[in-house]
């Protein structure tokens, strides 16, 4: 209850992009740090590593993408939204109020 | 009958010229800014090696800038001629990694060669053969010698640099701090083996897998990639002419039969 | 610290900006109530700010060295350079930037994020709602509200393009210094198609072919600042350009990207009145007297 008082009146919420754009195409992880509740069921989940429990600038115990990974969501996530199959994306799977969300757009593929 | 191929790469073009099934001739030239020129160069090479006159083919089919290739009957996309062209050499293969000098692709084959599911990584250096060739400048070594040099290394470093400009900079530094040279071109090699099958990854890894394209030759690059897939690979004598044969196979078409050559695998290779 | 001049065996360093400090001429510090500073350690440059009871005290910029440490060192020393302050005189020292965990005299580390956010906010007040900070290696799109918070953001630090190093291989290739970079991009005729290619390493090839099919250096500066005001304008398409419109760090003061970048998103930035690089260092000035009011207050 403490914590939902925290967060209604003292901390700040953003959206955070984690990832990039380049040649090829766009990769993102977005963050609704509102709805994150820093759980780290997603942290868990991620068979790459990709996520880790984080407490941010407005110290909120939420969760980010590591900064080695966030170089590369391409080739790490790619993988969970295999061409021509089934989106299998752990982390949004386990994510019960949705915080999270996975991006990936190749040009010339998807 | 006798037909030509011609795959118009970014870095190289590549001719093979088939007489009822077996490779007779083969050319290469850089591509360079003039790509009708590099055509027409390597045309010519493949058709003095196969002892023949340019008015002997029958059939010319096209792929990757095809547009470059005027005359062709026929042009098909880089993943489809890949597919045919490996297909072609391997029947058994399942799938297919081609990784070129700017491009680099994965794709599922059927039994008949054609593309099930492909994946890409085009566009940007770090995902092909650039970005060894941008390393070995900064490591002052020749492209081609890359590959021996990081298999003299048994010890990984970092390089955290996912873009080929930055990880020339982080190369540079690993250099002031009297890093091996071996070592550095160890994780150059296994960096872009960590890209190209993450790649491979998303239109899946089944069965046999045929490795082909220009960085096929690199040695360094084949070790990495073997240790990531725990497989064997099939890789030809030439992996650079593979979507060139596909070409040249698909101009044709399926009333032709072939009887694939046996495939010599990869042993001994010289360097291109 | 500027250009090498008339150098003969080494090549020219066009990538070479020019590096300042600057301290203000009015206020005395030894008068002030809460003395913070931010030091900004990118991995291309790095900032030292101090602020005096909010206000601009003294800041430097220079090219980050092979050491972040030292970076910070150095960067703070030329700073206060002549003023009389030191270190010990400060109540609260933050660390940020790509480097921040690496200065040593400071006393935490908040994020590059957070603190171009409220640099920004100071910088060009409240209206502010959108900064693009392009960095030496990174390009950061922010949106923030009046307070100076974020509200949305992208970082993107793993392509070059749309980053400064990209802006410098390009200086190099063309043998112009960086900083009379933008003003000949706008010397053209007519504005050129733009480089096709987002990748720095084959814009460059597709740059070496212009070249040789024999256009003005001015030219195929032209089409490279259209591509990275492209590559940056569809960055900030992300995440809803709302006006204020503002830009922070280096390539804000390449007119030809900025100018470029303003058509193409049909809204003008906001005009700088201090040092763009600077944004993080503010903003890390700013939260340090956050928390030193917070501490006072609670004490």
């Amino acid at each position: 209850m403490f914590n939902l008082i925290k967060r209604l009146i003292i901390s700040h919420s953003y959206i955070a992009n984690y990832g990039y754009s380049d040649g090829s195409g766009d990769y993102y992880i977005i963050l609704d740090s509102d709805k994150c509740t820093g759980c780290g069921k997603c942290v868990e989940a991620c068979l790459v590593g990709v996520l880790e429990n984080y407490v941010d600038d407005y110290d909120d115990e939420i969760v980010k993408v590591t900064e080695a990974h966030s170089k590369s969501i391409k080739y790490d996530c790619g993988p969970c939204i295999p061409v021509g199959g089934e989106r299998d994306v752990k982390c949004e799977q386990v994510c019960e109020p949705k915080a999270i969300t996975v991006s990936i757009k190749v040009k010339g593929l998807d | 009958m006798i037909i030509a191929g011609i795959d118009v790469g970014a870095v190289a073009t590549k001719a093979v010229i088939l007489n009822d099934g077996k490779i007779i001739g083969k050319g290469m030239a850089t591509t360079g800014f003039e790509r009708e020129e590099a055509v027409e160069a390597a045309l010519a090479e493949a058709i003095k090696n196969a002892g023949i006159s340019r008015g002997d083919i029958e059939k010319v089919g096209a792929t990757g800038a095809g547009e470059a290739v005027e005359f062709a009957d026929k042009r098909f996309e880089d993943v489809v001629a890949d597919g045919a062209g490996a297909n072609f050499l391997f029947p058994q293969a399942k799938t297919v990694i081609d990784v070129g000098g700017e491009e680099a692709r994965g794709m599922r084959i059927d039994e008949t060669g054609r593309v099930v599911d492909f994946a890409l990584n085009e566009r940007c250096a770090a995902g092909a053969g650039a970005f060894v060739e941008a390393m070995a400048r900064a490591l002052e070594v020749k492209t081609e010698e890359m590959g021996e040099l990081s298999l003299q290394s048994d010890k990984d470093i970092e390089i955290n640099a996912q873009c080929t400009i930055f990880a020339e900079s982080e190369v540079v530094s690993q250099i002031h701090l009297k890093t091996s040279k071996a070592d550095i071109a160890r994780a150059v090699h296994e960096g872009i083996a960590t890209r190209v099958v993450s790649m491979v990854r998303r239109s899946g890894v089944e069965g046999e897998v045929a490795l082909i394209g220009g960085v096929a030759y690199n040695p360094g690059f084949v070790a990495r990639i073997k240790e990531h897939l725990g497989k064997e690979l099939l890789i030809s004598e030439d992996p650079q002419i593979v979507g060139a044969i596909g070409a040249a196979v698909l101009a044709v078409g399926p009333e032709v039969e072939f009887k694939a050559p046996e495939a010599k695998l990869d042993t001994e290779k010289e360097w291109r | 610290m500027t250009q090498e001049k008339g150098s003969t065996t080494q090549e020219k360093e066009y990538w070479r900006w020019e590096e300042t400090r600057w301290n203000s001429p009015d206020i005395d510090w030894k008068k002030a109530d809460i003395i913070t500073a931010g030091v900004d350690i990118g991995s291309v440059s790095s900032q030292a700010v101090v602020m005096c009871d909010g206000e601009l005290y003294c800041y430097s910029n220079m090219r980050t060295g092979a050491d972040s440490p030292d970076s910070a060192i150095r960067a703070m020393d030329w700073a206060l350079e002549g003023t009389g302050m030191k270190v010990e005189d400060m109540h609260y020292i933050i660390g940020t930037g790509y480097g921040r965990v690496n200065v040593p005299f400071g006393n935490r580390t908040i994020t590059e994020i957070a603190c171009h956010a409220r640099g920004a906010n100071f910088m060009y007040g409240p209206t502010v709602k959108t900064v693009l900070d392009m960095g030496g290696q990174d390009c950061k799109a922010i949106k923030c509200d009046e307070r100076g918070k974020v509200t949305t953001f992208l970082m993107n630090d793993k392509c070059a393009a749309g980053t400064g190093r990209g802006m410098e291989v390009f200086a190099n290739l063309l043998a112009v210094p960086i900083g009379e970079v933008g003003e000949l991009s706008l010397t053209v005729d007519e504005e050129p198609e733009p480089v096709s290619s987002t990748c720095v390493v084959y814009a460059k090839t597709e740059a070496t072919g212009l070249l040789r099919a024999g256009w003005d250096k001015n030219k195929v500066l032209a089409a490279y600042c259209s591509a990275m005001a492209h590559r940056v304008f569809t960055l900030l398409e992300r995440i809803n350009v709302e006006k204020d419109f503002a830009i922070t760090g280096g390539i804000a003061k390449n007119i030809g990207v900025v100018s470029r970048l303003e058509k193409e998103l049909g809204l003008k930035a906001l005009p700088a009145k201090y040092d763009t690089q600077i944004a993080g260092g503010i903003g890390a000035c700013l939260f340090g007297k956050a928390l030193i009011e917070k501490q006072r207050k609670a004490a």
